[in-house]
């Protein structure tokens, strides 16, 4: 994963509320074997209609999407955050996301920047004519009027971001603990190995 | 033992001790590495995570935890010809990404439960049924309705792609503690009214988003009444609202569930099981962070009228006016919920017609749920409104269960398809699908836009009402309808 800190340019002034990841990638396209190429099929039932926001020449190739409450709620398809990372998508900035997704994103290098409603209402203005910045290493989101919103964001995830870190690699140095951990198991719940087996 | 493993002796809620049972390691900003129990596997969302471990060299941890199964993408129609030989696949997209699993899974050394094998089914009906989804267990996979097996008092939550090739690698997950919410439901449920018609009321009172960062533990007099299958159905749902898991702490009922299946512990192990099994209850003086009390006796059969699961009305209501909603974001859903839904605030959710009806799902596809809606249709026959009406068991052990029954007659005779097991027309993947601007009444878990196909309009209902709106064709309450539901 390449390392991600800052992200700048126009957003797409979104804003609806609880966008499940079945509008953001219907599941006719979670077919493919591959990762790659879903960006056509992002937010396919709103793209069919004319004069919809994601095919305005205004917007095209914005890096941040400003959403509503509960973005990325529904089905766990990771093929949601590879479909906004295709269509060019770097951070998502919502007043809150569903569990699933802003995991999906992480591990994809999208940000899921929280913001409360009244900060998403301002952006959501801004994004008409100007350029948004989201700055991960000093966790803010500003814009050229002097609007400055903080962010949380957890410490960990943050320094994978930043690090580009492969998640995978970490854990399996941690081999050690996890026999560990297998062996204390087997003792206490014999029953649990090979479940599958059976 | 209990020392080695970490558990500490204050008051701890169900989750606190299972989530605590299951920590290999705390790092300093307090995320967990966690280990996975039981990983279950479908065809969709395993591909590109078998690809990632291929390109980086790496092995399954722990095949004899894994169970790979396909269902999103099998069409529900006969799998072998009269011969006996497997037939093909059409779509060939479906047909490579089938072709996939069936060739990753012995590649790592998984268990596979292939498409023609008479254990196949939806992930969250057969982990279940084989005794591999067990209580205490952490379980996941890539699916979010794996919130089902918290019905058998497990932490079962779904995950991405990128979640399931880590946890093939390591057989754990990265993780930051949930906070809880206890969802307290007493008293009795009402005639005709039943697990599904719960869940679709929980879900309207906290909201879709309400449990976002929760697990929810259901308890109460209402919830112990509730059988394995019933409690799978409540526990399912927990996604819809938000919730990443749910738990039901598990009982005799449980235990009297998984004695003898499969691949459920036996002898002495069996004994020890449900000794350690006994301790998953939530301590007295344990606390959540929120807590949300039902009655049952409010409860009547529900229906959705919206494209969010959280748009639900009793049977008896009518479509609620965009305006009646406080919030101006959520008059603005309303009013495209129901521009799409084809609804005009006002009218009785009775007089909605309907032209499609999907029995089935993980979340309704379990041998009781064909039982109610079997009741309902016996000695009746769809209405001739109804193009579509499709019965799909969970599994096919469900489907030869119901077929010693005789309810794939009732089905038949009422004039319902009985088809082969999968997830069918819950999510317009695979050949089920409602066609654009029609209407179905789905005993699935989505009603969101373009779920059951583009533009299909889905209202979310229990397996009895879906039955008696096979009847009259119409939105209806099964309690004016009758039958044993």
């Amino acid at each position: 994963m390449d390392p991600v800190n800052h992200v700048e340019g126009k957003a797409y002034p979104f804003g609806r509320k609880n966008v499940d990841t079945d509008v953001i990638i219907p599941a006719h396209w979670l077919k493919t074997i591959s990762r790659i190429g879903l960006g056509r099929g992002a937010f396919e039932a709103l793209r069919a209609e004319p004069g919809n926001l994601f095919d305005d020449p205004a917007y095209a190739g914005s890096p941040i999407l400003i959403a509503g409450d509960n973005f990325g709620c529904g089905s766990s398809r990771e093929h949601a955050a590879w479909a906004l990372g295709d269509m060019g998508i770097k951070a998502v900035i919502a007043p809150s996301f569903s569990d699933i997704f802003s995991g999906n994103a992480f591990k994809n290098g999208i940000l899921t920047v929280v913001l409360p409603q009244e900060a998403i209402d301002r952006l959501m203005e801004v994004a008409k004519t100007d350029e948004i910045h989201v700055d991960l290493e000093n966790q803010t989101v500003t814009t050229p009027f002097q609007d400055r919103f903080s962010f949380e964001i957890d410490p960990f995830r943050k320094q994978c971001l930043m690090g580009g870190l492969d998640e995978i690699g970490m854990t399996m140095a941690m081999d050690g603990q996890i026999s560990n951990y297998e062996q204390r198991a087997a003792a206490a719940w014999p029953w649990q190995a090979g479940g599958a087996n059976a | 033992m209990l020392k080695a493993l970490g558990m500490a002796s204050r008051p701890r809620t169900l989750y606190e001790k299972i989530w605590d049972a299951h920590v290999v390691d705390q790092r300093a900003d307090g995320t967990c590495l966690v280990f996975i129990d039981r990983h279950l596997v479908h065809e969709v969302t395993s591909p590109q995570a078998f690809e990632g471990l291929r390109v980086a060299g790496r092995k399954v941890r722990r095949p004899d935890l894994t169970l790979a199964v396909p269902d999103h993408n099998l069409p529900t129609t006969p799998r072998k010809d009269a011969a006996g030989n497997r037939l093909p696949i059409a779509d060939p997209e479906s047909a490579q990404q089938l072709a996939a699993l069936e060739q990753n899974a012995p590649a790592f050394g998984i268990r596979y439960i292939g498409a023609t094998d008479r254990e196949q089914g939806i992930v969250h009906v057969v982990g279940p049924e084989q005794g591999f989804s067990l209580p205490g267990t952490t379980i996941v996979c890539g699916d979010s309705h794996t919130a089902c097996h918290g019905g058998l008092g497990a932490l079962a939550f779904g995950i991405g792609t990128s979640e399931v090739e880590h946890v093939l690698a390591t057989q754990t997950l990265l993780l930051t503690p949930s906070k809880t919410m206890e969802v307290r439901v007493e008293g009795a449920l009402g005639p005709g009214v039943t697990a599904k018609d719960l869940a679709l009321e929980i879900i309207r009172r906290i909201g879709a988003a309400g449990g976002t960062g929760h697990v929810i533990e259901y308890t109460g007099s209402t919830i112990r009444a509730l059988s394995v299958e019933g409690r799978l159905t409540v526990s399912n749902m927990s996604i819809e609202g938000g919730a990443r898991a749910g738990l039901i702490a598990p009982d005799d009922v449980t235990f009297a569930y998984l004695k003898g299946r499969p691949m459920a512990p036996k002898g002495a192990d069996w004994d020890a099981a449900v000794s350690y099994w006994r301790t998953l209850v939530t301590d007295p003086g344990a606390t959540y962070d929120r807590t949300v009390l039902i009655d049952a006796a409010e409860i009547a059969p529900n229906v959705t009228w919206g494209t969010s699961p959280e748009d639900v009305v009793p049977i008896t209501g009518v479509v609620p006016d965009p305006m009646d909603f406080a919030d101006p974001s959520k008059q603005e859903a309303a009013r495209k919920s129901l521009a799409y839904m084809g609804l005009e605030p006002g009218m009785r959710m009775q007089d909605v017609a309907v032209e499609n009806i999907f029995i089935g799902s993980c979340t309704n596809s379990r041998i009781e749920d064909l039982r109610a809606a079997a009741a309902v249709l016996k000695g009746r026959k769809k209405a001739p409104g109804v193009k579509w009406a499709i019965v799909v068991p969970g599994s096919g052990l469900v489907k030869e269960q119901a077929e010693a029954e005789g309810l794939d007659r009732v089905f038949k005779d009422a004039g319902l398809e009985w088809r082969e097991p999968g997830c069918s027309a819950c999510l317009g993947m695979n050949p089920d699908k409602v066609p654009p601007g029609e209407r179905s009444a789905s005993t699935s878990n989505r009603n969101f836009v373009g779920r059951q196909g583009p533009g299909a309009r889905t209202h979310l209902v229990s397996p009895a009402m879906a039955a008696a709106a096979a009847v009259t064709g119409r939105l209806s309450d099964v309690r004016e309808l009758g039958g044993d539901a």
